[in-house]
């Protein structure tokens, strides 16, 4: 279902104004884009990072709807905890109100430190939808790499200097979504804020299962990536018109391609809006990493396109589809 | 349904409680020698003896991250574990606290590596000690069953609302089996009652924010909110303890249990199932006309300052066993613990601090006769010259 841009101002915001992200921050629209997606109520769980500490600084909050905070890398696991609270208090009759459980988490909390708790929640099927807003590094704590910062660029951990062109790694990033949806779970997506239906979408069809979900979405940082806080969107939408980003999802077993952009727009026309990606322009060797991430990002979508034929039609049926078979 | 007397282990005594407890969620990685609870009690959920939803997670840390999710969702929640696995739930030990979670954990009190060792002692809650969590330690199974249910209720009342470690000695407790008398589900139901949270998470109609980032202007209220809090909740952990004992006919001290102190010139100090021995010690010396008795410390937080001087100033010698030791420290952190508390009283003891059964070595008569010996020897001398003394060590 399409989501009305004139309908949603008239939705009550999950979170306030008054909280202290940086000007152009992406995480405040992620998150009022993922809860006005839900049908039901939704209870958070988030990560350490730069919305927790920016959303809750006692005695003050932002936050209209429940939300829970405890540490960096877990925020899969008490998310998962709730919703068990949440089956264990229906069973008894305690709560009667549909919920819907998100838990929110930065890169850094989801392809690293949170990687474990990550796993484990998805593969024991709670009803939970997990979204990593991925800006590609650790913000927070100043700029640091993390296991989702891509190939080439430069953070605060994987400086450009005279021998070290940014960012070296095995590949271009960790593909997070091919590695969830290897769980089997019954949705898997990435998406991006600047294509708010498409996200929105995403997180109304993940919140359909009665089983675990994931979505990560770009989330461009003005003061990370090096670009002026007007520009998060717009980079955002370069992101997945040079098919840096590929919109696509693995919906029950089945891989789609969400949106396809008619013809990608050159790569350098996403990277130069960009400071941390300024070195790779300025020498041979640089231009030769562009080169290398080009190749990777073909193989990449070349992969998807292949899983999306492979799948076609396929239909895992697992959660909320097949009953458990009677043991009485 | 009535009360009965069953041969158990002390790991499914705990399992046993629990099941009647019947907490909303249980979130746990198994870890030799917990794994007795986690196995027995997956049992009673398999077959739909207890409504628990039953978390296996897939580390120490999600189980108590998992827990303080559950807890903060308003369900009564337990977990249990041992040595690494406390270890690895360390961070969120303090965040459970902090955010004051009344979380029951079973710990099965086992050595910490290295050398792995998978056999009792105490160096796994004695390097969690500081985290804000309520501390009992049991002397036998029976205790530990008991403990387990007195614990829901210490961790749920309102001016506690803390979470709450029962500690057992692994192996010794854990698995040997002995009579244990089982209350009546239906008593121990209504002892526990129903879990009445101040807020939750599910409740739609009062939004809450909990986990909140404090700054250096409220962090240190929030610290010091807590040490008032854990201060103020062994009134409320002896009125407990009282309230139990006088409705099942037990006798579980709060806080310690004395034996053969009224006269006594020479004392152990000691916690669990050591002190047993300590005891049959005690009763040796005393054939034999020396005045010793056995103190055993089951409150260890919050520390029992006042109580456990009370205990001590008459007497000329006191011997500090445990099983841990703080490495680097000046001395074990159990004498540390009171010394800190006597810091300032002018009749104190000769004290000495010894080691013991780390790592899960038997612990004998002798090896007990020993040290009040040796502590004796020291008085007469009227010095102690070597504060910390390992026992039974080869070589």
């Amino acid at each position: 279902m399409a989501f009305k841009l004139t309908e949603l101002p008239k939705k009550d915001l999950p979170i306030t104004s008054g909280h202290r992200v940086c000007a152009g921050c992406p995480e405040p629209m992620i998150i009022k884009q993922a809860i006005l997606a839900s049908k039901d109520p939704v209870v958070v769980g988030e990560a350490t990072g730069c919305f927790e500490v920016s959303s809750c600084l006692f005695p003050y909050t932002s936050w209209n709807v429940n939300w829970y905070h405890n540490a960096f890398e877990n925020a899969a696991a008490i998310t998962s905890g709730m919703e068990a609270a949440y089956k264990a208090l229906s069973k008894r009759g305690k709560v009667t109100e549909p919920i819907n459980f998100i838990a929110f988490a930065g890169d850094g909390g989801t392809y690293d430190i949170g990687f474990q708790a990550l796993s484990g929640a998805m593969e024991r099927g709670h009803r939970m939808l997990y979204i990593c807003m991925d800006n590609q590094a650790y913000m927070n704590t100043g700029i640091q790499r993390s296991g989702a910062t891509p190939l080439g660029a430069w953070t605060t951990t994987c400086h450009v200097g005279k021998v070290q062109p940014g960012n070296v790694r095995a590949s271009l990033r960790k593909d997070i979504v091919s590695i969830m949806a290897a769980h089997d779970i019954a949705y898997a997506a990435q998406a991006s804020l600047s294509h708010w239906n498409d996200f929105m979408r995403k997180v109304e069809k993940a919140l359909t299962y009665d089983g675990p979900s994931f979505i990560t979405v770009l989330a461009p940082c003005p003061r990370g990536w090096r670009f002026p806080a007007s520009e998060t969107v717009s980079i955002a939408k370069l992101a997945v018109e040079t098919g840096f980003w590929p919109l696509y999802e693995v919906d029950n077993g089945q891989w789609n391609v969400t949106f396809k952009p008619r013809e990608l727009k050159p790569l350098e026309d996403f990277l130069k809006t960009q400071g941390r990606y300024a070195h790779l322009f300025k020498s041979e060797e640089g231009m030769q990493v562009i080169e290398h991430i080009k190749e990777l990002l073909k193989y990449k979508l070349n992969y998807i396109n292949h899983m999306a034929d492979a799948t076609k039609g396929c239909e895992m049926n697992i959660f909320g589809r097949c009953a458990l078979p009677d043991i009485d | 349904m009535a009360r009965k007397n069953v041969g158990l282990t002390g790991d499914y005594a705990v399992a046993e409680a629990m099941r009647q407890i019947d907490p909303d969620v249980v979130a746990v990685y198994p870890i030799t020698p917990q794994t007795l609870i986690v196995e027995k009690f997956g049992e009673f959920v398999a077959d739909g003896i207890v409504h628990t939803e039953f978390v296996p997670v897939e580390s120490e840390h999600s189980a108590l991250s998992a827990c303080c999710g559950s807890v903060a969702a308003g369900a009564r929640t337990m977990t249990c574990t041992s040595s690494q696995g406390l270890a690895l739930m360390h961070e969120i030990l303090y965040i459970a606290a902090g955010n004051r979670h009344p979380i029951v954990m079973i710990d099965v009190n086992r050595a910490l590596s290295a050398p792995i060792n998978i056999h009792g002692d105490h160096s796994d809650t004695m390097g969690s000690r500081d985290a804000g969590w309520i501390h009992l330690y049991c002397f036998n199974g029976q205790e530990a069953y008991d403990s387990t249910i007195i614990a829901t209720r210490i961790a749920e009342n309102s001016k506690v609302y803390l979470p709450v470690i029962v500690g057992l000695d692994a192996f010794n407790i854990s698995h040997n089996t002995e009579r244990i008398e089982l209350l009546d589900d239906n008593e121990v139901k209504d002892f526990v009652g129903e879990f009445n949270p101040p807020y939750s998470l599910l409740d739609l109609k009062y939004p809450v924010s909990v986990g909140a980032y404090c700054l250096p202007d409220y962090y240190i209220e929030a610290r010091k909110n807590l040490q008032e809090t854990i201060q103020n909740a062994k009134k409320v952990i002896v009125e407990i303890h009282e309230e139990y004992n006088k409705k099942f006919g037990r006798n579980i001290p709060a806080i310690m249990e004395t034996y053969k102190m009224e006269d006594a010139e020479y004392a152990i100090l000691a916690m669990s199932s050591i002190t047993g021995v300590a005891m049959l010690a005690a009763d040796e010396l005393r054939s034999k006309g020396i005045k010793v008795g056995v103190i055993r410390l089951r409150l260890f937080r919050p520390f029992p300052a006042e109580e456990l001087y009370g205990a001590i100033s008459n007497l000329k010698g006191l011997a500090v066993v445990e099983r841990a030791d703080a490495y680097g420290g000046a001395s074990a952190p159990i004498f540390s613990e009171l010394s800190g508390a006597c810091a300032n009283k002018k009749k104190m003891p000769l004290m000495a601090n010894y080691i013991i059964g780390l790592g899960g070595r038997d612990v004998k008569i002798k090896d007990m006769t020993n040290i009040f010996e040796n502590l004796m020897v020291n008085v007469d001398k009227g010095e102690i010259k070597d504060l910390r003394q390992y026992i039974g060590v080869k070589g």
